[in-house]
């Protein structure tokens, strides 16, 4: 094996703007084609009809609930925010886990299989504006996503009057989650020209990363400590509740980075292995 | 595994170079080296004075590519997909709307501007790959495998839109079709099992072939006899029946380069009492050139050692 040469700084003559122009126009193919295949629209239509059903549902059981109180003669001491939006936006996260998959599975591995990813790797773009690209445009169609559920969120608002600050905490969270999920999916379909491979990956990845604090009952603190860290869901608590704390967006920041930092040395390696 | 080993070459300004060989000599993979889509583990290779690995997004902006699958986005439409290559490809704002009907045009796409990508035939799709590679307005134009899987008719058009495009340009582009390199190259590399086996013009390679002159002789009698008659003329080193028996009197005789055995032939023939039919150098097509060359052990016109070293433009 011959020894291999490392590449220089690839973007040393280019000014910024240039890479933002090139960010934005990958972002776009990538959302334009979302949007001309039925996979954007089913996995909106789909989230939020899931969002809907799970929003009638806690908001029938939070209104029975404070009947109840009512008639108990307590009364007053019912929040919607803690009571209905927490255990909403929880619930959400679990079908965000289902439908990212779907978002990114085609990212890499669509380009992979039909050849156009010889043309993005043969234009005067570095690898780092094209994954930043396709993370953007993922974002866009998954903030599309968050948006539509808005109309739910709407209706509380003519019904009753909750807090908006802890909603739009709990809506950061989701943000900043979607985000770790996607720079995960963008690395599982560098890896493979077959979308469905790179969708169970994906899959296979997150739930992993959900379920990875179950066990923490037993072993010792500091184990528990750890692994509850890694928990990607256990750092969206306090953001469902309002609580904006540094510690959790720095973990999931640094998640999104990570993921998309593998990416990179994914479509390298790529590279070399020809 | 090695798929090229040791190729260089130089491609001139304005020229037109073909890259010949049989499938799996190497070609695709040399030209995504050129192309900056796989890094070359040793040697250099160098488009418009910029090294393709050190400085890849220089290079890069002065290449267009046909990769041998037309690299196309089947939900856009061809407007759409040449306006999002003119964009990776770094053509100003002001610019791009002129670069895109530009490109249509040189490529006879215009009549499909809104037809989705998905819908073209094969024809359209290799002429929109050309739109593509040639929409920022390149110095060196990569094309691989530009008629490939195309109608004659289209062949022909598209070769044609080649050459129109030389020039301007400089262009690469492999094949394994001989009469393509002869129709539209002004040079020809030959590349079998990731060697350079021969670089020159499509006639000198003929007349380089030709070296082993080979005339075709024929005597209306001697029978058996004018075989080792026709051998024993000095310069002569192999004589074969040409059909197959000596009977008919037919024979390709090969002579060493540059010795014109003609006059000598007619002699021995002659002074036998024998009657001369025919006399003729033969030519060698091209087809039967490639053969040779490349099933050639030993290569002959294989570049100098050293590290391998390819630039073009």
């Amino acid at each position: 094996m011959r020894p291999l040469r490392r590449r220089r700084n690839q973007g040393s003559r280019r000014c910024p703007l240039d890479s933002v122009r090139n960010i934005l126009a990958i972002a776009g193919k990538e959302l334009r084609s979302y949007f001309a295949s039925p996979i954007a629209y089913v996995i909106v239509g789909l989230f939020a009809l899931l969002f809907g059903w799970f929003f009638w549902v806690f908001l029938r059981f939070f209104v029975d609930q404070s009947q109840r109180m009512m008639m108990m003669g307590g009364g007053g001491n019912m929040n919607v925010n803690d009571q209905m939006i927490s255990n909403l936006l929880q619930n959400a996260a679990i079908i965000i886990l289902f439908v990212v998959p779907m978002i990114t599975m085609r990212t890499y591995s669509e380009e992979k299989r039909s050849g156009t990813i010889e043309l993005l790797l043969t234009s005067p773009v570095t690898d780092l504006e094209i994954i930043l690209g396709k993370f953007l445009g993922a974002m866009a169609l998954f903030v599309a996503m968050l948006l539509v559920t808005m109309i739910d969120i709407a209706i509380l608002f003519r019904l009753g009057n909750p807090e908006l600050r802890p909603i739009l905490a709990g809506y950061l969270g989701l943000l900043l989650l979607g985000g770790c999920f996607i720079s995960m999916g963008l690395l599982m379909s560098s890896l493979t020209k077959n979308q469905i491979v790179a969708a169970v990956m994906t899959f296979a990845v997150f739930l992993m990363l959900w379920v990875i604090d179950w066990p923490t009952d037993s072993g010792g603190s500091t184990t528990r400590t750890v692994i509850g860290y890694l928990s990607i869901v256990k750092h969206l608590d306090d953001f469902t509740k309002g609580i904006l704390d540094t510690k959790h967006i720095i973990y999931y920041l640094s998640f999104i980075t990570f993921g998309l930092f593998l990416t990179a040395k994914s479509v390298d390696t790529e590279r070399w292995r020809g | 595994m090695t798929a090229v080993d040791d190729v260089s070459f130089r491609v001139e300004r304005g020229e037109i170079l073909g890259f010949l060989g049989p499938n799996g000599a190497g070609k695709t993979t040399t030209m995504r080296i050129l192309t900056g889509y796989m890094p070359p583990s040793e040697g250099r290779a160098t488009v418009a004075g910029f090294d393709v690995f050190n400085e890849p997004i220089e290079a890069k902006r002065r290449t267009g590519y046909l990769p041998e699958t037309p690299p196309l986005y089947p939900e856009m439409t061809v407007r759409e997909y040449l306006d999002f290559v003119a964009r990776i490809k770094g053509v100003p704002p002001p610019e791009r709307r002129d670069r895109v009907t530009g490109a249509m045009k040189r490529t006879h796409v215009d009549d499909m501007a809104d037809r989705h990508c998905a819908k073209l035939s094969k024809g359209y799709r290799q002429r929109v790959g050309i739109a593509q590679a040639l929409i920022h307005n390149p110095e060196v134009l990569i094309l691989d495998e530009p008629t490939a899987g195309l109608d004659p008719k289209q062949i022909i058009e598209t070769r044609d839109l080649i050459r129109g495009l030389a020039g301007d340009h400089t262009i690469v582009l492999s094949t394994h079709i001989l009469p393509e390199v002869v129709r539209t190259c002004q040079r020809v590399v030959i590349i079998n099992k990731g060697r350079v086996v021969a670089v020159d013009t499509p006639e000198n390679l003929t007349a380089r072939l030709k070296g082993a002159e080979t005339m075709y002789v024929q005597v209306d009698a001697g029978g058996e006899e004018a075989g080792p008659v026709l051998a024993s003329v000095p310069g002569v080193s192999r004589v074969t029946a040409s059909d197959g028996r000596s009977g008919r009197g037919g024979f390709e005789v090969e002579s060493d380069r540059g010795v014109d055995v003609r006059r000598e032939l007619a002699r021995a023939v002659v002074n036998r009492g024998w009657g001369l039919l025919e006399l003729r150098p033969m030519r060698m097509s091209l087809e039967e050139i490639f053969l040779q060359v490349t099933t050639d052990e030993a290569p002959e016109a294989a570049a100098e050692p050293g590290k391998p070293e390819v630039s073009v433009g």
